[in-house]
């Protein structure tokens, strides 16, 4: 087997006395869909804000596509193909939905220290957009303001920035946060389709969803991961029925 | 091809700066006072790139202004009357401690960043004060005003009044240009959503950093004007009331539009001027005024002209 796209290895995070990941490892291949799921509190969104990088790990090291990136800042990691969205909506909200996914595009076109051609008719940046638009179900609505959006399609408008510049792998926080039933179905089919274009890593609590998606999923619970395994493994798994599933129904 | 109410006002308004002299000019105070306020204009405009645009609440903003004048003021002081070293000197120390204050506080955020850029200001306000060579709290009178290998003679209060009208013009159009291109919806979206700029992969301190540097030149550039303007200059015009000033200037223009400042200091100016005839204490009525007129006109005078169109 080829080396994994993301290799997580004994990554420790302690906010003072509490130690909020407790030396977790996982690893991503390219072509997988991997959920990390577990009860509230369980340290998934400190976990992936160490994958993105917004905090640092106190040890342990994350690789992506062979180097080690545990240190680098942000930005940087983005540009090495890892993208993200976020569990509360994180959009720019007076500007259209096409404006948003551009900027995405934008970001990823080299620096963005040109001063003078007018951004917003630059066909490099508004194709690709509009394509990931389509791609997302909102091609009809890429001239509305994005605060004006629908939760739902707000939730889509994140995904579409997401996959504009073609990532290596989506880092998914609860793209499912606060939908309701037909438009969790509608997202799971889009991520469904995206399955194989790029490597996800999916943190969510909706567990049809993530039973549905993922090629295998890791439990994490109080911080540590107590299992990874296939679906079917993780349902048949007793001490994640005991610790997880059995109180979350 | 219909133009909107903005549109008609604001080329009614440049139209109007390009007519005035000539009808005011036997009236050198209203010439004065239009200069003026053009100068402040393209201070206020070059702040509003920060406030407006980029979400950095600078205070510290006039010591650009400081120090565009001081680059008249002491190079004339050492007889060194040439515009083509004046100038480009006063741009490139503006743009130099720009580079510096904003490289430290762009490290910092909300009230910090606000509080930084302040005491950055007013260490250079202090040196200003303290350095007797420069006529410390004095400052500097500008016995001559740049030269520009006689294509143009400053001395003539017309042509300067038109020398700073082209640099208003430039200023907005450079402005216009910059808030619209690759790097303006950057700096914008800084604004909007910042964490989300950094996910997306924008390192967006460096966009800032240059927003800042950009912001710190336009001003050198009103500063160099301003120097000129008023034959004088002294280390009142870095002081941070100063920096209030202009950001009264931007809130009650507009935040965040193209012309926006451009009203706020034409507004501010002109009823300084109209209350001070009234009264020595104009301060009081002034004061209170702009509290009511940034509390219920939200946009700023721009919001009068109807929606915003440049964002």
């Amino acid at each position: 087997m080829a080396e994994p796209l993301l290799e997580v290895t004994g990554l420790i995070k302690s906010f003072g006395g509490l130690v909020a990941i407790d030396s977790v490892s996982l690893d991503v291949t390219s072509d997988e869909v991997h959920a990390v799921i577990g009860p509230n509190g369980a340290g998934k969104t400190t976990f992936i804000a160490q994958i993105s990088g917004d905090l640092r790990p106190d040890s342990g090291t994350i690789r992506f596509a062979g180097a080690d990136i545990t240190r680098l800042a942000t930005p940087k990691r983005a540009q090495r193909g890892l993208a993200r969205s976020f569990q509360i909506t994180s959009i720019f909200r007076d500007v259209t939905a096409e404006d948003n996914v551009a900027l995405a595009v934008q970001a990823h076109d080299g620096h963005s220290f040109r001063f003078w051609r007018a951004a917003k008719a630059d066909p490099s940046l508004r194709d690709p957009a509009r394509a990931a638009l389509d791609r997302v179900g909102l091609g009809d609505r890429r001239d509305v303001v994005a605060g004006e959006l629908a939760h739902g399609e707000q939730r889509q408008l994140e995904l579409a920035m997401a996959i504009a510049t073609e990532p290596a792998m989506l880092l998914l926080d609860e793209p499912m946060a606060g939908m309701g039933a037909e438009e969790s179905e509608r997202m799971v089919a889009l991520l469904q389709e995206l399955k194989g274009s790029a490597a996800i890593l999916l943190v969510e609590h909706d567990m049809d969803a993530v039973f549905a998606l993922a090629d295998r999923i890791t439990v994490l619970v109080r911080g540590q991961a107590i299992a990874t395994g296939s679906p079917q493994e993780i349902r048949d798994d007793d001490q994640v029925r005991r610790a997880y599933l059995g109180e979350d129904g | 091809m219909t133009f909107s109410r903005r549109t008609i006002f604001i080329a009614l308004f440049l139209a109007g700066l390009a007519l005035l002299p000539v009808a005011l000019a036997d009236q050198p105070f209203y010439v004065g006072l239009l200069s003026r306020a053009m100068i402040l204009s393209i201070a206020a405009i070059s702040l509003n790139l920060l406030l407006g645009y980029g979400n950095m609440i600078s205070f510290g903003h006039a010591v650009y202004i400081g120090i565009g004048a001081y680059s008249v003021g002491i190079f004339a002081y050492y007889e060194i009357y040439d515009g083509f070293i004046q100038w480009p000197v006063g741009l490139a120390v503006s743009a130099l401690v720009a580079l510096l204050f904003g490289a430290i506080s762009l490290r910092t955020k909300g009230v910090y960043f606000i509080m930084i850029t302040l005491a950055l200001a007013q260490m250079l306000y202090f040196l200003g004060v303290s350095v007797d060579e420069y006529g410390a709290d004095d400052g500097l009178v500008i016995d001559v005003r740049s030269e520009f290998a006689g294509l143009i003679d400053l001395e003539e209060g017309i042509a300067l009044y038109y020398v700073i009208f082209f640099f208003l013009l430039l200023t907005i159009f450079i402005v216009h240009k910059l808030v619209h291109s690759r790097f303006g919806i950057v700096l914008r979206g800084a604004k909007s959503n910042e964490a989300r700029l950094l996910a997306l992969g924008f390192p967006v301190y460096r966009y800032k950093l240059m927003g800042f540097v950009i912001a710190g030149v336009i001003c050198g550039l009103a500063g160099l004007l301003l120097g000129n303007f008023t034959n004088f200059v002294n280390p009142d015009m870095m002081h941070w009331t100063r920096s209030g000033e202009l950001i009264f200037m931007v809130v009650l223009g507009g935040l965040g539009s193209l012309f926006g400042p451009v009203l706020g200091a034409f507004a501010f100016l002109l009823l300084e001027e109209i209350l001070s005839d009234f009264t020595i204490h104009w301060q009081i009525i002034f004061g209170p005024f702009l509290i009511l007129a940034v509390l219920f006109l939200r946009g700023g005078i721009n919001s009068l002209l109807g929606s915003r169109s440049d964002g």
